[in-house]
């Protein structure tokens, strides 16, 4: 771990951490420069770029992205500094010197032209026919710099075979502009590596390990590649042609789940400015798409914390009284990418995954039997669509096991994107959409299965209801407002000791078949962490292997995406820093704006137990259908 | 790849990751190392020092696919490149590739049936003032004539 993040370039050994310090770090003051003969001044080491767009003049760029290091491949940024020979790559240049700078003079437009027609001469496809239409930087530098016709010729054929072989990412490669982008995501921030730049000269493309097709490498399916390719030549695998096909069908009962990350975001895709969230007027939308049910994916959210807090619970007693080998701590599993990543480079860790699956497989097994049963419909006539911010749901929902329903559980795992693109092709206007609520037997969900959208929400729904569970108390009375603020923020990994005191009430009816009292957690301080963004995740997990401090957590959430789920990868396109912080401010704003916080609070869930999970949480319906086992894949592929 | 090979091939790699070090600028090196004994770096192999270096697979594909001398596929016992740059091939470079396509019956790009040679094009050996030149594995030969070519094939074992 050491070794390897002196070796990256300064960037990306900050990798973890996904806000920007709010001032730029001055080391030795500031410098006075001149852009376009106006005078600034701007901390020593900002890059051109960066003082530019401190200055609000803008500058192109295409193979910078916030959130990752510098590669200064693409030259679409360049200037010229006064006195330099040749023109300056903005994005890569530091400013230590009082230098003099022209962002837009003759010289520079026409290097950037010329850049861009070289790019286009190499660039298969039509935008018309393109999932990019509208949001693609190549197609945006474009028409900002006026290309009319194809300087230097433009490719008609192909050159690449499509690799479409993924449940979650499909790469086109004839797109690609070789920004390497992705693969500065995928080895950075994600520390799968699944994707470099093979070969040399103009046979260079972007490719896997040994060329094979993206299913039989280690791809945990996240899709943040997907997120920070300026063009086309990654996608999602999207299944919106099947949904109609099956809205279409008048005998097919099409339910949907939505998820809260999805709801906060999908805004973005109607031209409104990050961070609202349209839980109610996404309902209206998709009863006119032609969905028969819309379900909140929250109320499984909250039966997660049940199934996922009793295991914790009992894996503790286990532990702690009985003195048995239990795996600890307790790694959630909400995370397909998450898991994923886990069964590849942590395979001997497989047991300290929680078996309760993620939300929307809960929900998935539940449609298929518990709803089908109540409202009389053949579950086979079922279609489950589940809105997802997320590409490694469509593989998740895809994995073998996952049909104890007897049927497949979740049909098709849709992004926001699609979701946001189906709506428009309705005809809808998603923000002028008037409210409406959940359809029952579900109904409304709490807000700590809401907040799970974001990196820390699981942590906190946990906290919330386990330590009401174990003391009896209010969680208000520990955190104000239920607010476990502790467990939330962006840095990458967070580590969190919460003393439970010695003051305990009475087990809840609902776990005393299980747990007698909890006399034995007197005294124990309970130890949790938090990760987002694989790469920190392997931080942790290779300090447990070390036999540090993580190893003595109680629980830990990981999240495969960078600030959670609300930063998925099939979140709208861009997602930046301050479009996940947004996000975030506009789920906390939904949970607070709610009346139930709490996952125990939430009758719906009670009544599933009271009616269907009768043997309780972890009891052996439970086990059935809301738990799952996990597969030891290991690293080697050959 | 048998178990076993596999086995020695990771206590080879292991050998030469403690040789050059853990960093990231040991990889061509440790590379360069299994090509020289093995002609090619084998797929497992790369896995592997990806694993020891604690980098991925692809990144040392993607440095074995930049490098011309570094090889994902077998190939013969020794391999002749000649150079194809515009320098040796005004002094004469056709010539010489036809001469040795004829002496041992195959292409350029391709290896003796009995898995003895394997001719390649390579571009500029930095020998451009005394082209044509000729590599027979880490040997440079310049000037070369027809002549001394079919002479040079034929004292390859
Ligand atoms: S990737 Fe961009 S430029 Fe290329 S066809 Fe799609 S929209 Fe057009
Ligand atoms: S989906 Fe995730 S793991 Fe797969 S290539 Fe993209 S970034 Fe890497
Ligand atoms: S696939 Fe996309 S992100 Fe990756 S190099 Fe190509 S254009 Fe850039
Ligand atoms: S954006 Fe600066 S070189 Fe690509
Ligand atoms: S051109 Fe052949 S050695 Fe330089």
């Amino acid at each position: 771990m050491e070794s390897k993040s002196n070796l990256r370039s300064p960037v990306s050994q900050q990798a973890h951490v996904i806000e920007k310090p709010k001032d730029i770090t001055t080391i030795g003051g500031t410098v006075t420069i001149e852009i376009n003969e106006k005078k600034v001044s701007v901390p020593f080491g900002t890059t051109i770029l960066e003082a530019c767009k401190m200055n609000g003049i803008s500058v192109p760029t295409l193979c910078h992205h916030e959130d990752l290091c510098v590669a200064g491949v693409c030259r679409i940024c360049v200037v010229e500094v006064e006195g330099m020979r040749t023109l300056q790559a903005s994005c890569a240049f530091p400013i230590t010197n009082p230098i003099k700078i022209k962002t837009s003079s003759p010289m520079v437009r026409k290097a950037r032209r010329h850049i861009i027609d070289l790019l286009l001469s190499e660039h298969y496809g039509e935008c018309y026919s393109c999932f990019r239409n509208g949001k693609c930087e190549l197609q945006n530098l474009a028409k900002e710099y006026g290309v009319d016709t194809y300087t230097f010729g433009h490719v008609t054929e192909p050159r690449y075979e499509v690799d479409n072989s993924s449940y979650s990412v499909i790469r086109d490669m004839s797109k690609c502009v070789l920004c390497k982008r992705c693969v500065r995501t995928c080895i950075d921030l994600q520390e799968v590596g699944v994707l470099e730049a093979v070969n040399r000269g103009h046979e260079t493309m972007i490719s896997t390990f040994l060329d094979k097709p993206l299913l039989d490498v280690i791809c945990i399916n996240c899709g943040q590649c997907i997120n920070r390719c300026p063009t086309a030549a990654l996608r999602a695998n999207d299944p919106s042609d099947e949904i109609w096909a099956a809205i279409d069908d008048p005998n097919k009962h099409v339910v949907i789940q939505t998820a809260p990350s999805p709801r906060a975001a999908i805004c973005e895709e109607f031209g409104m400015e990050a961070g609202h969230s349209l839980t109610k007027e996404l309902n209206t939308a998709l009863r006119r798409i032609g969905f028969d049910k819309v379900f909140d994916t929250n109320t499984t959210a909250d039966l997660t914390i049940f199934e996922e807090g009793t295991e914790l619970l009992l894996r503790l007693y286990k532990a702690l009284v009985k003195k048995e080998e239990v795996a600890l701590p307790q790694f959630t599993s909400c995370s397909p990418g998450w898991v994923k990543f886990l069964e590849h480079y942590y395979p001997e860790y497989i047991d300290n995954l929680s078996s309760a699956k993620s939300p929307q497989q809960m929900f998935g097994a539940l449609i298929k039997t518990f709803y089908a049963q109540k409202v009389g419909i053949d579950p086979a006539n079922i279609v489950s669509v589940a809105v997802m911010p997320c590409s490694a749901k469509k593989y998740e929902c895809n994995r073998p096991e996952m049909n104890s329903s007897g049927y497949k559980d979740v049909d098709y795992g849709l992004t926001t994107r699609e979701l946001a693109r189906m709506i428009k092709e309705a005809g809808i206007n998603l923000p002028e959409m008037p409210k409406s609520d959940f359809d029952s037997p579900f109904g409304e969900a709490s807000g700590a299965g809401l907040i799970f959208g974001a990196t820390g929400g699981v942590m906190e729904a946990a906290i919330r209801s386990v330590y009401e569970f174990i003391t009896g108390n209010k969680t208000e009375d520990a955190f104000e407002n239920a607010n476990v603020t502790p467990v939330r923020g962006f840095e990458g990994i967070r580590y969190v000791e919460i003393p439970l005191g010695d003051k305990f009430g009475p087990v809840p009816d609902i776990l005393k078949h299980l747990i007698p009292n909890w006399d034995w957690l007197k005294g124990v301080t309970l130890k949790v962490a938090i990760a987002h963004g694989t790469a920190n995740a392997k931080k942790i997990m290779d300090d447990i292997k070390a036999g540090g401090k993580f190893s003595e957590c109680h629980f830990i959430e990981f999240m495969a995406c960078p600030g959670g789920c609300l930063g998925g990868g099939g979140q709208p396109i861009p997602t930046t820093p301050e479009i996940r912080k947004k996000r975030a401010q506009a789920i906390y704003a939904e949970d607070e704006s709610l009346e139930m916080r709490k996952s125990h609070d939430n009758p719906n869930v009670i009544r599933l137990y009271e009616e269907f999970l009768t043997d309780g949480p972890c009891g052996h319906t439970s086990h059935k259908l809301l738990h799952t086992h996990y597969t030891k894949r290991g690293r080697y592929i050959v | 790849m048998l178990v076993f090979e596999k086995n020695n091939m990771t206590d080879e790699i292991e050998q030469l990751v403690n040789k050059y070090g853990k960093s990231r600028s040991s990889l061509l090196p440790i590379l360069q190392d299994i090509q020289r004994k093995h002609k090619f770096i084998p797929d497992f192999a790369q896995q592997e020092v990806a694993r020891l270096l604690d980098i991925h697979p692809v990144e040392v594909y993607s440095v074995i696919t930049f490098y011309s001398f570094l090889n994902t596929k077998p190939k013969g016992r020794n391999i002749i490149r000649l150079c194809q740059t515009i320098t040796c091939d005004l002094a004469g470079k056709e010539n010489i590739a036809k001469a040795i396509e004829r002496e041992l019956g195959i292409k350029f790009g391709e290896t003796t049936k009995d898995n003895k040679i394997t001719l390649e094009y390579v571009n500029c050996l930095g020998m451009c003032d005394q082209g044509p030149a000729l590599l027979v594995n880490e040997r440079v030969y310049s000037k070369v004539t027809p002549e001394k070519a079919i002479q040079i094939l034929n004292e390859i074992k």
